[in-house]
């Protein structure tokens, strides 16, 4: 049984920018450590000298010229904010990053 | 004329031959949706206006001798993942409640240029997270064949819709089943390509090493047509295959010469339905009276299938869906004091259970510490998937399987364990794994009358080879529900 603790969960959804109630903390603790002793499995493995498989695309990495193609610029900047919770000028609004007194 | 029970060949036929026009295809369908989706809940977007303006202009075309389209007046769905420019894209999360994409999707563009009319977007678990729609923030969706069970997921919606008859084709997503599992327990043929076939550009991201769209049907060669249509290269998905897939797309049910394995591991699984196993047996007798030979072969590592994707499928989406902070796009709290807190709590506030769940377990297994453990080992462990795979397919032309442990289970059922959930995965996550592609295609019924579906894999690129053997079994499929 792994030993998933209150604070491995908060720690986990401060990394994940989620702020869990603390129902939600207790039921991902209890279900986080199911799963991740079902997922302990895999340490019976013998996975020495195996290469890590990255992707299932056979043909290696694509490389382009870091241009501007015609389809990416056909989106507007009035296209690009539409869906935005808050704009202003043409630019995304968020809150202040750094504290002004 | 029923034109709901018309398939996608049948109706582009139809239309060429100016017997049909896309107008009235499209109304009829139209209006059986109004009748029957308040009981389904297939859709969570009807465009009711947008589909009969675009089947006026593609009659004005035919009129004009226009007929090449490969769609042509085809009515198609598609899950609500996948981008239609300014319409809703909401992934059945409240994340994306009001979201309009500012660009179609590749496969949307495609549909489009040969022909087709989009109905609608249909509902999914939420961000494709799920196994039974049960997970979307929006809506329940029913099983059609009996509206007491799930219908499947996480493309539920599509499922659900190509069985009800609302329309012949469909579009979905598949990253650990999600096209193959709904298409089963719906009883539809549902169909993920191999991973590159079909471009991902304006498919929402989940797991994008997995993740793969393709088509629902009600018989094999719709399913090959639409694939067709939406496979090929795209410079703006640097994973699509350079070469486009060669399809047949005339599957005459002759299986001289094919070699079907039957895995052991797959028919002694704990939790196997004893009537899902007859039926599926069954099935690969068809096979084999229509001239494949059936050999038994072995998949050592495919115990390991689950563990190994709920740790890769996680860690990428936990890294896909960082981009809902509440900035760009999507829900935002109210009255955010900093950025942290606008993060925090829009990401709290817009994703459901299992998404959360999802994010968790993937920053777990990536965090410092966990990463050469969890992580590191399952993409080796993913290799070796893949050369269990590749060893087979060194023997055998095919390997025939269930697509599930059981038919479509009662709402609920599943919902409060996690885990139970994604053992119902069991069958078709390795073929994600390995990047191979599969079919999910109906081959009988359990005692009540729910469709069992039988899984055939093969290797990559060889996708045609799955339609050629399940057209021997979709030929005795079952209609459309209601």
């Amino acid at each position: 049984m792994s030993n998933i603790t209150v604070e491995d969960v908060q720690k986990i959804a401060l990394l994940s920018r989620l702020k869990l109630t603390e129902a939600e903390v207790e039921m991902f603790r209890g279900q986080l450590g199911d799963i991740i002793d079902y997922i302990e499995k895999l340490s019976e493995v013998d996975i020495t000298g195996v290469e890590p498989f990255i992707n299932a695309a056979s043909e290696g990495n694509v490389f382009r010229n870091d241009v501007l193609r015609d389809e990416a610029g056909n989106i507007s900047n009035e296209q690009a904010t539409q869906n935005a919770p808050q704009k202003g000028d043409g630019f995304f609004k968020v809150p202040a990053t750094i504290a002004t007194n | 004329m029923k034109v709901y029970e018309l398939g996608a060949v049948e109706i582009r036929e139809k239309v060429v031959a100016g017997e049909l026009k896309v107008r009235e295809i499209v109304d009829q369908l139209l209006e059986r949706i109004a009748e029957y989706d308040t009981e389904v809940g297939a859709f969570v977007t009807v465009d009711t206006e947008a589909a009969r303006l675009r089947a006026d202009e593609l009659d004005a075309l035919v009129a004009m001798g226009e007929t090449t389209g490969k769609l042509l007046g085809v009515p198609v769905a598609i899950k609500d993942n996948i981008c239609v420019q300014d319409g809703l894209t909401t992934c059945g999360s409240k994340m994306l409640g009001n979201f309009k994409p500012p660009y179609s999707a590749r496969v949307v563009q495609r549909l489009l240029a040969e022909g087709a009319v989009i109905i609608g977007k249909t509902n999914l678990d939420e961000f494709a997270m799920g196994s039974s729609t049960e997970n979307s923030a929006l809506q329940q969706t029913r099983n059609p064949r009996n509206t007491g069970c799930v219908p499947g997921g996480s493309s539920g919606g599509s499922a659900a819709a190509v069985a009800a008859g609302f329309v012949p084709v469909a579009l979905g997503s598949d990253t650990g089943g999600s096209i193959r599992q709904p298409a089963s327990y719906c009883g539809v043929v549902g169909m993920k390509p191999t991973y590159g076939a079909v471009s991902r550009y304006g498919l929402v991201a989940f797991g994008s090493s997995l993740d793969q769209i393709g088509p629902f049907a009600r018989n094999v060669e719709d399913a090959a047509l639409v694939l067709e249509v939406i496979s090929g290269p795209d410079a703006q998905d640097s994973t699509a295959a350079t070469e486009k897939l060669k399809l047949s797309g005339n599957y005459p049910g002759d299986l001289q010469g094919m070699k079907i394995g039957l895995p052991t591991e797959y028919f002694d699984t704990e939790g196997l339905s004893s009537q899902v196993k007859e039926a599926v047996l069954a099935g690969t007798e068809r096979l084999r009276k229509a001239g494949a030979e059936l050999v038994e072969i072995h998949l050592p590592l495919i115990k390991y299938a689950v563990g190994t994707y709920y740790i890769i499928a996680t860690a990428e989406a936990s890294s896909n869906l960082s981009r809902f902070d509440g900035v760009h796009y999507g829900h935002r709290c109210e009255q955010p004091t900093d950025i942290i807190d606008m993060y925090s709590r829009s990401r709290e506030e817009g994703f459901g259970a299992e998404v959360k769940r999802r994010i968790m377990l993937g920053n777990y297994v990536l965090s410092a510490g966990y990463y050469d453990a969890y992580y590191l080992r399952a993409l080796k462990v993913r290799r070796k998937i893949a050369d269990d795979f590749s060893r087979a397919f060194a023997e055998v032309d095919l390997i025939a399987s269930p697509v599930a442990p059981t038919t479509a289970f009662k709402f609920g059922e599943k919902t409060a364990d996690p885990l139970a959930m994604y053992l119902s995965d069991i069958y078709t996550i390795s073929a994600n794994l390995a990047g191979i592609p599969g079919i999910s295609v109906p081959c009988g019924v359990d005692a009540e009358g729910l469709p069992v579906g039988l899984q055939l894999l093969t290797d990559n690129f060889k996708d045609d080879l799955l339609f050629k053997a399940s057209a021997v079994l979709a030929n005795v499929g079952i209609g459309v529900a209601f």
